[in-house]
């Protein structure tokens, strides 16, 4: 089953044509990696999916759960289960990660006609989510990645998707700037929201280091606004070995 | 389109909460000042001699004065001849004696405000109230409790018949009638306000509590308020202030002047919710205040916190003398201005005594096309060997159309002294709001979360109760603020990209 559409998807900031006809389908149990060089288009697809008002949509439509996507605020696609995990994540000063996650917790379950989660079960659900990004106590109180190293600010994402239990992840970058230990923490929290046969992710990323972690079951290659490659995960190793140099003279391949 | 009529039409909703008037009979004095209205008003409150005396050295003095241009606000001129200058509610003979005796409109009015005026209420409580409506208190709660304590806490004008010398050592000493333009017209024509003494050695069991409320028409609020605490003395003090919707302007000049003598602390919280006016700017109130705290003795200590949401205009700045060795000041503010508000407001620290310290911690928040100007000085004098002084002044824009400003003055007569400034203007992010949005949190939750964590060091300063209120308060005052948020993205995309190709 389709979880995410895309058709000929076209969007642009401040006339400048970014996205120049993107074609790709993700279903439910599917990992797709995006792959590509600097300024190739990955950051802004993570960003036009998840509702980001900057990029206007010149052209193309997108589908979730078979409804339009881009007819939807950015925070009814977070209650309709998309996440994205932000390759820089802001700082809130004062607004500490537990009140915020509540917040964020509520307003989906409101979304969903349900009621507030109890305040007993959420502090339970956050601990044991800690548990597995390796997160102290004190981290609640803190206020939202404010003085967190960048470790900390994507192993906060990974956090706040496992206590968000979306449907749908985009993860925009989330390797950069990790050492290998916390780019285990980062892999291990989103293996295990893929177990999920439900649930589907794109992974963003530029270094095939991370796909050896998340392995993919799909690797796209974007340049210049275009999925001008697709393959299976062992796409991504030879795009390490001979770089992204090569795939550029190549033709497109045909859209499905 | 539709969604963004939706945000205007909520706009219009998002009304002041308190502005319903108290339809209740009064006993207002014709407009217009002159000798023979101050001496009206020192005759119905029954006055003695030497505080009619003040008041026409106050009057005459006022004559000569001007009013002050400096302030960043801009108001039409004020005709002082066209406001009336005492309004109370009337009542059969002589005035309550006790609050069974209280016209039960009025405790209406109090409780529909949230005011527990009747002490059987608020037994479970810890806050004594003194609760000004228009110009005359009505009625002050827990009154024996405290007096078991030695604490005076009364109306100002029991206070002038039951305590003259406490009123005649103090009244004054901190904020001379002399003072300025405002001040000087609230030493002549006040009708009413709180008085409070706490004797040596005694800790306020707790909080103290006034309230004030504008209902009359085109009365303007003249109170005052004395706050003495004695040596080794300790409270702590809360106002608060509503009026109802008014399309014409009110004036509210209101005199605070505490004491704190050797070792004695006092921390004075406001929450100010004035009317502010409509969004164009109609109507509101004039809050011209004068606030001021003489740490008198060594060791001594006076916070003041606000909260401040409400008026149309404000002008106002809570200030610390530091005369004693090692006394401290502090401001704690939060100034929060929509529409079509404007704000002038800081403080002033001015150091005299040895080792003084001082901290200055200011949030303002322009939403709206508001104007919100800081405004401090911080001055040390010849002799304030050893003073330090932290100001942070921060200030917050929501939208496009408002201001913030920071004029920051520094005084320093003394080289052993340390004078730290730090001062930071941010645009509401964008980038923040999207990231909530991103988790599920409407763009509304999401300004109130950011502003309510920007003004998080200021809020920890309020006792507990209050500060969920000037939580609720500052919410309340965000409300429509978003819609030039919304506008500005809208007006950038969505729309146009839904109507080329969104029908299915």
């Amino acid at each position: 089953m389709a979880i995410i559409e895309i058709k000929n998807l076209h969007a642009q900031i401040e006339g400048n044509e970014i996205l120049k006809g993107i074609n790709l389908t993700v279903n439910a149990g599917e990992t797709h990696a995006i792959m590509g060089p600097n300024g190739s288009g990955k950051s802004t697809l993570a960003s036009v999916l998840a509702g980001r008002e900057e990029y206007e949509i010149t052209e193309g439509e997108v589908l979730y759960h078979g409804k339009d996507l881009l007819d939807m605020d950015p925070n009814e696609r977070a209650c309709e289960g998309i996440f994205l995990a932000f390759q820089y994540p802001v700082e809130i000063p004062g607004v500490n990660n537990s009140y915020f996650l509540k917040t964020a917790v509520n307003a989906i379950r409101k979304h969903r006609g349900e009621e507030e989660i109890d305040p007993g079960d959420f502090l339970t659900l956050l601990r044991e989510k800690m548990k597995l990004v390796h997160m102290d106590d004190k981290f609640l109180s803190r206020s939202i990645n404010e003085g967190f190293s960048g470790g900390e600010k994507k192993r906060n994402e990974i956090f706040q998707m496992m206590v968000l239990d979306p449907t749908f992840a985009v993860l925009d970058e989330t390797d950069s700037g990790l050492d290998i230990d916390a780019l285990k923490i980062v892999a291990d929290g989103v293996n295990e929201f893929r177990k999920d046969p439900k649930k589907a992710a794109i992974v963003v990323t530029h270094y095939q280091r991370l796909l050896n972690y998340i392995v993919p079951d799909f690797v796209h290659v974007l340049v210049d606004g275009k999925i001008v490659q697709s393959g299976g995960k062992e796409l991504a190793f030879e795009l390490e070995d001979k770089g992204y140099g090569w795939i550029e003279i190549e033709p497109a391949p045909a859209h499905a | 389109m539709t969604s963004d009529t939706l945000m205007l039409e909520e706009l219009a909703q998002s009304e002041y909460k308190y502005g319903f008037s108290t339809d209740i009979e009064a006993d207002t004095v014709p407009p217009g000042l002159n000798e023979e209205v101050v001496r009206l008003i020192s005759a119905k409150k029954e006055e003695p001699e030497w505080m009619l005396e003040w008041r026409l050295k106050a009057y005459r003095h006022w004559l000569t004065m001007e009013e002050p241009q400096w302030q960043n606000v801009h108001y039409p001129p004020i005709d002082y001849q066209a406001a009336s200058y005492y309004s109370a509610p009337k009542q059969a003979g002589e005035g309550p004696k006790s609050l069974d005796e209280v016209d039960p409109k009025l405790l209406e009015t109090y409780e529909k405000l949230g005011i527990p005026l009747k002490e059987r209420e608020i037994l479970a409580g810890v806050v004594a109230v003194d609760a000004v409506f228009d110009s005359v208190s009505v009625g002050t709660t827990f009154k024996e409790t405290l007096a078991e304590k030695g604490i005076i806490f009364c109306s100002f004008s029991e206070a002038v018949k039951d305590h003259p010398d406490l009123v005649k050592k103090y009244m004054g000493s901190v904020v001379p009638y002399t003072d300025n333009f405002f001040a000087t017209l609230n030493s002549a024509v006040f009708s009413d306000g709180s008085f409070c003494y706490i004797p040596k050695g005694v800790k306020c069991p707790m909080e103290l509590s006034t309230y004030f409320r504008i209902n009359e028409a085109s009365t303007g609020q003249f109170e005052r308020t004395l706050l003495v605490a004695d040596e080794g003395a300790s409270v702590s003090y809360l106002e608060g202030c509503t009026a109802p919707m008014r399309d014409t302007n009110q004036l509210h000049a209101a005199v605070v002047e505490i004491v704190a003598l050797d070792d004695a602390q006092v921390k004075y919280s406001t929450v100010q919710n004035w009317y502010p006016g409509d969004e164009n700017g109609k109507g509101g109130i004039y809050n011209f205040v004068t606030k001021r705290g003489k740490c008198a003795g060594k060791n001594s200590k006076i916070s003041w916190t606000q909260v401040e949401t409400g008026s149309a205009i404000t002008w106002k700045y809570p200030s610390c003398i530091l005369m004693g060795d090692n006394s401290v000041g502090e401001f704690y503010s939060v100034a929060m201005t929509n529409n079509m508000q404007q704000a002038d407001t800081g403080t002033k620290m001015i150091h005299l005594g040895k080792n003084t310290r001082s901290t200055i911690i200011s949030k303002g928040i322009s939403a709206g096309k508001s104007q919100n100007t800081y405004r401090g000085l911080v001055k040390i004098g010849k002799k304030a060997t050893g003073s330090r002084n932290y100001s942070q002044c921060d200030s917050m824009l929501i939208g496009d159309k408002c201001g913030a400003h920071t004029f920051p003055y520094l005084e320093i007569n003394n080289k052993t002294s340390q004078v730290e400034h730090e001062a930071s203007t941010s645009k509401i992010g964008e980038d923040q709001i999207f990231y909530c949005n991103q988790r599920g949190i409407e763009t509304e939750d999401a300004v109130s979360m950011i502003v309510n964590g920007f003004c998080k060091e200021v809020f920890r300063e309020l006792p507990m109760e209050f500060a969920v209120e000037a939580q609720k308060l500052l919410d309340v005052s965000l409300e429509g603020s978003v819609v030039y948020i919304k506008r500005l993205s809208l007006r950038e995309n969505r729309i146009k990209g839904k109507n080329d190709y969104g029908n299915y």
